[in-house]
This record gives C-alpha cells, structure tokens and sequence, in this order.
C-alpha cells in the first residue's frame, strides 16, 4: 500500500518559518513588537503539527511517511525557533546602561545639530519657541 | 546625515525635525552611545526618549532596555499633560 503524504510535519515547518519571519510585519503595532505574542503562537502551532506528523511518521509508518522527512524538520522547526529565541530574548536586550543621562529634574546638555534641509538647529532655540520638546534618540542607521 | 534623514523622513512622511549626528558628540554627552552596535561595527546611540520643558529641564525620560520595546505616543503625550498640569519644574 502507497503510504500517504505527511502533511502535518510540512504545515508545522511552515508555520515555524512563519513564526520567524512574521516578525518585520508584527513588529509594526506595539501589541506585538513589545512582546511577540503573535510569533510564539505560530511556534507553538508548528511545534503542534510538527508533534503530530511525527507521532504518524513513527506511530503509524504503515500509514504515513516522513520518517526521514519528519526529523529533519522537525529539527530545522527547532533551530528557527531557538534562533528566534535568542535573537529576541537575547540579543535585543544587550543594551547598553545608560547612568549618565539626564533625569527628571534634570537639566539637559545644549548642543546644535544639523537637520534634515542641512540647517543649524539649537536645542535651545527650539525650547525658546516651544512648550516642550520631545528628544527622542534613534538608533538610525537607516 | 541630513540628506539621508531627508530621505528618511520624507518616505515614513514625519512631520518633526530629524537632527543627524554623525560624530556621536550629544549621543556621547548625554551618556547614550552604543559602541559597535551599527553596521560594520560603528558607534550609534542606545534608544532614549526625553520630554524637556522650555527651562531645559527634563520632565519624563524612556531608557529602553530592550531594542524592541519604545515608548509608545500615549505615553509622551501623557507626559506633555501632566507636565501641563504641574506647571513650572
């Protein structure tokens, strides 16, 4: 008998990759950026298929297939996650302490940059004209 | 640099001032450097967001601990208003 395809081991991978990659797009709405929510659950849905493909790959071979299959992506399912993982968990966080700059009551440093039209601007210039300023430092290498 | 933020600022279509800092001289004043953190290992700043009132004081300060994780306009917005309320530092 030809046994039949496996597609839960192929769905669970599919859904891993999602998991990893959905990211640029989640990462847009603070929901999903602050914490992935949206990510671990597509993990967790591939790691589910990906349970059950195994369990029909070995529990029922006479069945399924995907004895080779299913381990290799089972596996490669788990190195995206952990690579996930540590990217998110990890590597996003190695910033750096920042003791030195101004508090609340504080007062801030004056300096002058250029803006975007190429144009001396003074941090002090704009708090004359304004009612506050919102100072806000970007990584910014885009 | 100012023609790569013009850019920038045009394509997400922000309305507010983008200042450059190419030598990382105010990121390093206000203690914000990130050293080896950009491409090719150059020095850029950590995150950092500071509500200032015209005396130059500041009111409200973010100092992420987590790339992913910035204040959200709500909250700088919040800030403003209690500032408001609150008058002088």
């Amino acid at each position: 008998m030809k046994q039949r395809w496996n597609w839960s081991l192929w769905i669970g991978f599919l859904f891993a990759l999602a998991g990893f990659l959905s990211y640029t797009f989640f990462a847009q709405f603070p929901v999903t950026r602050d914490f992935p929510w949206a990510n671990l659950l597509l993990f967790a849905a591939g790691g589910i298929f990906l349970v059950l493909g195994l369990f029909r790959a070995f529990g029922k071979a006479q069945v399924y297939r995907g004895k080779v299959f299913g381990p290799i992506l089972a596996a490669l399912g788990i190195l995206i996650f952990g690579f996930f993982s540590y990217a998110f968990f990890y590597q996003l966080r190695q910033v750096p302490p920042s003791t030195g700059a101004p508090r609340v009551g504080q007062k801030v440093p004056d300096f002058t940059l250029l803006d975007q039209d190429g144009t001396d601007v003074a941090l002090g210039d704009l708090l004359r004209r304004s009612k506050a300023v919102a100072l806000i430092f970007y990584r910014g290498f885009w | 640099m100012p023609e790569i933020n013009r850019r920038q600022r045009q394509k997400l279509g922000y309305a507010y001032t983008f200042l450059s800092d190419p030598k990382a001289e105010v990121i390093r004043r206000y203690d914000l450097l990130h050293r080896g953190a950009g491409p090719k290992g150059t020095d850029i700043a950590r995150p950092g967001e500071f509500l200032i009132d015209p005396s130059g004081t500041t009111r409200w300060v973010n100092l992420t601990e987590n790339i992913a994780v910035r204040a959200r306009p709500q909250q700088v917005l919040k800030a403003f208003d209690d500032m408001q309320a609150k008058g002088g530092p």
